[in-house]
C-alpha cells in the first residue's frame, strides 16, 4: 500500500517539526539540511551515516574504559568531548546535552555517575537513530513517488 | 578511527590562479565533512574569488605539516605522490586534536618563514578566552567557535592571500570583533550575521600585509571591549 507523495510530504514535515520541537535536533541541523542542494542530493545522509558511526565507536569505546579496573575516567573524558563536537557539528542536541554531563563526574571519579550517563547516552542516541532514520526514509519514499522535498 | 578517507584533497592545478586552495584540518570526520561543504558551497555562492576552490581535508596537523612538505621525515618529495608546494591560501584547523594541537600546529606554520603568511583559523567547540588570546597572539587570523555555520565561513574570505586579496590586520580587528559579537549573541539565538568585515573591493591589491591602517572599526579599544564583555558572559 503506498501513500501519495503529499501524504508523504505531510508526514515529513511533521516528524521534522516534532524532532526539533522535541529537542532531537537543533539549528545546525537545518544548517546542514541548507548545505544540500542537486550537486550533493545524499549530502545531509553522508554525513549522518558517520556520525552513526562515529557514535557507535565512541559508545562503544567509553564502555570499555568503565568496565577496566580501575575505570579510565580521563579517557572516558575525552571520548565523550569528542562525541560532545560530533554531535553538536550535526545539530544532535540531546545527546550533546547527555555528552555535557560526562565531565563532572569524570572529575569526580563518579563510576556510578559515568555508567549513569552511559546508559542515557545510549538511550538518546538509539532514540535519534530511530528518528532520523525515518525521516530519511521518508524523504526515499517522496523522491521515489517522483516528488520532492526542500 | 577509520584509516580511509583521512586525507581527502581535490585536484588543484598550478595554472587555476584564481583558485581558492584551503587546507582544512580536523580529527573529526563529521566535521572534516561539513568544513569540506561548507567551504565549497561557500565559493558557490560567490563568497570566494571567482567561486572556484579546492579543499584538503587532513585528519592531523601532523598530516598537515606533511601535506606542506613542512614534516621532519621529509627528505625528498618524489615518487611518493608528493605534490610539492601547492599553494595553499587558508588553513583552517580545530583546536583540540590528539598529539597536535591546533594551536602548535599555528606556531610551526608561523615559525616557518615559507608558510608563516598563510593565514590560519582556528576552530574549537570550547569558548575559552586564554585559548583564543594565545591563538590570536601566535598569528592567527580568527577563532570560529564550533559549531561552524555559513555565517563563519563567509567572513573568512577576507583573510584569503589570493592576489586580488589582500587584507591588512584591520581586518582582524574587526574579525575578532565580529566573532566575540557572535559568541555573545549566541545566547539570544539572532539570525545569521550580516554584519561582515569592511568590504574587500576597497583594498589596494599591495601584496604585503600593512600593519594597521587607520580604520574605523578597528582601533585598541574596539578590540578590547568585546573581549571583556567576553569575560563576564557565562562560557561552558
Amino acid at each position: 500500500m503506498t501513500m501519495d507523495v503529499n501524504q508523504l510530504r505531510a508526514k515529513l514535515c511533521e516528524h521534522q517539526s516534532a524532532m526539533f520541537h522535541q529537542g532531537f535536533l537543533d539549528d545546525q541541523f537545518s544548517q546542514l539540511q541548507n548545505l544540500q542542494d542537486e550537486s550533493t542530493p545524499d549530502f545531509v545522509l553522508e554525513v549522518v551515516t558517520m556520525f552513526f558511526d562515529d557514535s557507535e565507536n565512541l559508545i562503544k569505546n567509553m564502555a570499555r574504559c568503565l568496565e577496566q579496573v580501575p575505570a579510565d575516567f580521563k579517557q572516558i573524558d575525552a571520548y565523550a568531548h569528542q562525541y560532545k563536537g560530533s554531535s553538536a557539528s550535526v545539530g544532535a542536541a540531546r545527546v550533546k546535552s547527555v555528552c555535557a554531563n560526562f565531565r563532572p563526574f569524570c572529575e569526580t571519579k563518579n563510576l556510578d555517575g559515568c555508567m549513569e550517563c552511559l546508559q542515557q547516552l545510549q538511550h538518546e542516541y538509539s532514540l535519534l537513530k530511530n528518528h532520523l532514520q525515518y525521516l530519511f526514509k521518508l524523504q526515499k519514499d517522496i523522491k521515489a513517488g517522483g516528488g520532492s522535498f526542500s | 578511527m577509520d584509516t580511509d578517507a583521512v586525507v581527502s584533497f581535490d585536484h588543484v592545478s598550478p595554472e587555476d590562479s584564481h583558485e581558492v586552495h584551503v587546507l582544512a584540518v580536523d580529527d573529526s570526520l563529521v566535521d572534516r565533512k561539513v568544513i569540506e561543504r561548507l567551504l565549497k558551497i561557500s565559493a558557490c555562492k560567490g563568497f570566494f574569488l571567482d567561486g572556484k576552490i579546492a579543499v584538503t581535508a587532513v585528519d592531523s596537523g601532523i598530516r598537515a605539516l606533511q601535506f606542506l612538505g613542512l614534516d621532519e621525515q621529509r627528505r625528498t618529495s618524489e615518487s611518493d605522490g608528493f605534490v610539492p608546494s601547492l599553494k595553499v591560501d587558508l588553513i583552517i584547523t580545530d583546536y583540540c586534536m590528539p598529539e597536535m594541537t591546533g594551536y602548535e600546529l599555528l606556531k610551526k606554520i608561523k615559525e616557518s618563514s615559507m608558510f608563516r603568511e598563510i593565514p590560519v583559523v582556528i576552530m574549537s567547540s570550547e569558548n575559552v578566552l586564554p585559548r583564543i588570546d594565545r591563538c590570536l597572539e601566535e598569528g592567527a587570523e580568527d577563532f570560529i567557535v564550533k559549531p561552524v555555520k555559513l555565517s563563519d565561513v563567509k567572513r573568512l574570505k577576507g583573510y584569503m592571500t589570493t592576489k586580488e586579496v589582500k587584507v591588512g590586520s584591520h581586518d582582524r580587528g574587526s574579525g575578532v570583533e565580529i566573532n566575540n559579537k557572535r559568541k555573545l549573541e549566541e545566547e539570544e539565538e539572532t539570525s545569521d550575521m550580516s554584519s561582515s568585515p569592511p568590504s574587500i573591493s576597497t583594498l589596494s591589491s599591495s601584496p604585503s600585509v600593512s600593519s594597521p591602517s587607520s580604520s574605523p572599526t578597528s582601533s585598541p579599544t574596539v578590540l578590547a571591549s568585546p573581549i571583556r564583555r567576553l569575560k563576564m558572559s557565562t562560557t561552558d
